[in-house]
């Protein structure tokens, strides 16, 4: 298969609204039999551990997922990708297992588990057959109180994402480029310090430091619990009950205050050169507005118009203007992220057809969204966008883990489930007049436009 | 977002089989052509996967990429309809119709709701039956498809794995760049477009997996008017590859600060007796999960790397065994050296009963858990045809796997793994190879 990289992930967390959020209305979970697509069931226990329980009988297999509401944008300055690094422990020793036991065990159990990390959140999940579910859980609240981290295992380990950051990062000029893009964008909030680390902070990374930011931030009250499957609310409730009820809270735990930024008064403007690019591309980020509690209207019109955009390779504006009809570009994007805690983005690019420069194809790019500002939303277009956000709640349904993973991440930054399930709503409820505002909206003053280019040219 | 990989150790806890429960049936429509089907009514929606066995393989040594091309274009204008209208009229459905072309495969995936189900069909036939090939289309594509390639050509990766597939397979197609060249792509006309179309799109090699909302007899309707009107194969599939890389290593230049290792040598026959032991083998060195022999090795104990794997590459036309690392490029020496080392012990008898039981019992309690939504059964259906195993083989398969013995591994690698015959593929600025005896 031919991949033609479109590179929508200039920034690592930049993700179209059709993929990350969750599409579920009240009104089709009402419709459908309860072997797939319930209403997600949340209750908290005393010690503040968050809940919620996703039902869907319709294979014997379960998802957990554990999400501290703790990512890279809260490391303490110096230790950059101290975060990711404490992921990494997590899967060594505890005090009651064995270095290396936690994976062995969900794998002799025929699971799989993996963990991730990101600006705002760090997640941890296992699949199993539904009948394991309560030894994974034993052991992920075993590693939420006890671990240990020895110096046979942290020392390699370091290593480990030494070598994750060349292969993943340091390996691919876009990524790099993506890097420095962030870090131009934000001019105050973590948000601009890669969720990796940067290297030369990641090399002193130790023992002590995971230690204490573990010690900090990992607590019951500082937690989400996702069961999605083959599951019994009210058994899962017992559950976790036994095994993280008996953890106490910690009082200083919980999401603390973070750096914010100022107003921006400069457009920023970046080139990067590197022999290993083959293709040229500009790409423009703005700070965008998030999905906030309680009011997510401002962060949907801002996602419909990423949508109408760059939603779609054929028939989006900027590929039907700028690809289909100018032919000045190879390809084009525009999406919005708003699945953050403090600072959305918005970002929108091209790759210039042969023959086209950098500076040709961002005249071009901006000439297409003034011309978009002007003559407005299509009505059809728009009908087809408002189509496919309805189709994607069903299509979610069959698929428990990643609607274990969309609540999870929204909770994780601070919405409720409310929220969560309200996206949907919120999404369809936008019309045309409030896109084109979010489009006028975007201000280049709080911007970063970037040009990756080859050592020629 | 950040994978996270990791170990494997003791294992403390026994799993009992879990059934998959996964009731497949045969269905044959009256124009003869047969499907597998899960019929799963939760959800009202049907996800349907139709294999074209040939792929890259039928493209002519003088147009190399002619069928991924075609495949490319399909969704790019069928009917009456030009590219941006086709798009449209899918997205109004709010369906999906796509394709994609491999090495050994063009595949289509169809995924539609039941209330729009008929016009996501007819659209997907219509691209398949009458698709436009527009000159427009064309040239837009063709600039797209050269760009990647010239990506393709400046990725470690992608280089490491060509010049394994060149030495590999010399003078076989499995030699070749599935997508082409950016000259080969180049030199395309819209007749070898139409060429590739007749080549690779035909109604006696087809597959057709089906989960969802759908009963037999509809997906026997739906399957006589998707695939009724391709034509007869006329292109022969190629012979079978033998692997042809000497031991030994070779170095491409490439700027970065990694080097990306492809090694390999000669695999196994999927037909073979002893093909279930080679893979339950390769599961307990490399194979593609964090609790292997090589990732407890190079990652967690050495810090060599964040990853890395082998794979028993049993395909339909060649075979081999190979593997893919990254490592710095100040330690590329030290890894040919170790995975040299780790060859020996697997080729010597290195595997236990231990790791043996704990990889079988891994193995048969992971299986169900595959079978987890209509996507991915409809995909699993449509495989299970392509690679030739049995209706029931969901049924049988954990049997399978518990009836490798750890005399049929020792017996398997003794006569697979073969250290002087690793060949070694390194793309980037490795250091420390001087000494390495090649």
């Amino acid at each position: 298969m031919v991949t033609r990289i479109h590179p929508r992930a200039v920034l690592a967390a930049l993700a179209l609204w059709l993929g990350l959020a969750l599409f579920a209305s009240q009104q089709l979970a009402a419709a459908e039999p309860a072997a797939a697509g319930s209403t997600p069931r949340e209750f908290t226990l005393e010690n503040g551990l968050q809940v919620v329980v996703i039902e869907d009988r319709r294979a014997p297999v379960v998802t957990q997922m554990l999400w501290y509401r703790v990512g890279a944008a809260d490391e303490p300055p110096g230790l950059s990708g101290i975060a990711h690094y404490l992921e990494h422990l997590m899967f060594k020793a505890t005090d009651n297992m064995e270095q290396g036991e936690f994976s062995a065990v969900v794998e002799a159990n025929g699971g799989r588990d993996n963990a991730f990390t990101s600006w705002d959140y760090t997640g941890y999940f296992q699949r199993v057959a539904a009948d394991r579910l309560e030894l994974m859980m034993e052991m992920e609240a075993d590693r939420m109180a006890n671990l240990r981290i020895d110096l046979s295992d942290w020392l390699p380990e370091r290593d480990v994402i030494l070598e994750e950051r060349s292969q993943v990062l340091e390996s691919r000029p876009e990524r790099v480029f993506g890097e420095q893009m962030r870090a131009t964008l934000f001019q105050n909030h973590p948000y601009g310090i890669p969720i990796i680390g940067w290297r030369h902070e990641m090399e002193i990374l130790d023992e002590a430091a995971a230690t204490a930011f573990y010690r900090a931030h990992y607590a019951p009250n500082n937690a989400i619990l996702i069961v999605a499957g083959y599951a019994d609310a009210e058994e899962v409730r017992a559950m976790a009950e036994r095994h993280f009820g008996p953890i106490p809270a910690n009082p200083e735990a919980g999401p603390v205050a973070r750096p914010t930024e100022p107003p921006h008064h400069a457009e920023r403007r970046l080139i990067m050169r590197d022999p290993r690019v083959a293709q040229p591309f500009v790409n423009r980020v703005h700070l965008a507005p998030v999905r906030r509690a309680g009011d997510q209207a401002e962060a949907a019109a801002f996602s419909m118009l990423g949508a109408l955009l760059g939603g779609s390779s054929q028939t989006s504006v900027l590929e039907r203007r700028l690809t289909h009809e100018k032919g000045v570009a190879l390809s084009a994007w525009a999406g919005h992220n708003g699945n953050a805690r403090d600072h959305g983005t918005f970002s929108l690019g091209v790759t210039p057809a042969p023959g086209i420069s950098l500076e040709e194809a961002e005249a071009a790019l901006d000439a297409v969204l003034a011309e978009f500002i002007e003559n407005g939303v299509d009505a059809e277009q728009f009908e087809r966008v408002r189509m496919q956000v309805r189709a994607a709640a069903i299509y979610e349904l069959d698929d428990a883990s990643a609607r274990a993973r969309s609540i999870g991440a929204d909770l994780a930054i601070g919405l409720t489930l409310e929220d969560s399930l309200g996206w949907l709503g919120a999404l369809l409820e936008v019309t045309p007049d409030e896109v084109i505002a979010a489009a006028r909206a975007l201000d280049r003053r709080a911007s970063v436009t970037g040009w990756l280019k080859g050592e020629e040219g | 977002m950040i994978r996270h990989l990791r170990i494997l150790a003791v294992a403390a806890f026994a799993a009992t089989p879990l059934h998959a429960e996964i009731d497949i049936r045969p269905v044959t429509s009256e124009a003869g052509f047969t499907a597998w089907l899960v019929e799963e009514r939760s959800i009202p929606f049907v996800a349907i996967e139709v294999i074209f066995p040939g792929g890259a393989v039928l493209d002519a040594d003088n147009w190399l990429g002619a069928t991924s091309l075609m495949t490319e274009l399909l969704s790019e204008g069928a009917g009456d309809l030009d590219a941006q209208g086709f798009a449209a009229a899918i997205e109004a459905t709010a369906g999906s119709v796509r394709f994609d072309a491999g090495r050994d495969s063009v595949s289509l995936r169809i995924r539609a709701l039941s209330e729009n189900r008929d016009e996501v069909m007819a659209l997907a036939r219509l691209a398949l039956t009458e698709p436009r090939f527009d000159e427009a289309a064309l040239e837009r594509v063709r600039a797209q498809t050269i760009a990647s390639l010239e990506r393709d050509a400046r990725n470690p990766n992608t280089i490491a794995a060509r010049a394994f597939n060149e030495l590999a397979f010399e003078g076989h197609p499995y030699a070749r760049p599935t997508d082409g060249t950016p000259e080969s792509v180049a030199a395309l006309s819209r007749d070898d477009i139409l060429a590739a179309h007749q080549a690779a799109l035909t109604r006696d090699r087809v597959l057709v997996g089906a989960a969802g909302d759908i009963s037999a007899e509809e997906l026997a309707a739906l399957m006589d008017a998707l695939l009724g009107d391709l034509p007869e194969a006329t292109v022969p599939l190629p012979d079978y590859a033998e692997f042809t890389a000497p031991g030994g290593i070779t170095v491409i230049e490439h700027p970065g600060p990694q080097s990306v290792i492809a090694f390999g040598h000669a695999g196994i026959r999927r037909d073979d007796p002893d093909f279930m032991a080679a893979f339950v083998m390769n599961e307990i060195f490399g194979g593609g999960r964090f609790g292997t022999r090589l990732m407890r090795e190079m990652r967690t104990v050495r810090g060599l790397t964040y990853g890395i794997g082998t794979s028993v590459a049993t395909a339909q036309h060649g075979d081999s065994f190979q593997g893919r690392v990254s490592t710095d490029n100040a330690r590329a020496g030290e890894m040919v050296t170790l995975l040299r080392a780790e060859w020996d012990w697997l080729a010597n008898g290195g595997i236990t009963e231990a790791d043996l039981d704990r990889v079988q019992t891994y193995l048969t309690g992971a299986y169900p858990l595959r079978f987890d939504g209509n996507a991915s059964i409809a995909g699993i259906l449509a495989s299970m045809q392509f690679q030739g195993f049995d209706i029931d083989y969901v049924n049988v398969r954990n049997d399978l796997v518990r009836a490798v013995t750890i005399e049929d591994i020792h017996r398997v690698a003794e006569r697979m793994i073969d250290p002087e015959s690793l060949h070694f593929v390194i793309v980037g600025q490795p250091q420390g190879l001087e000494d390495l005896g090649f």
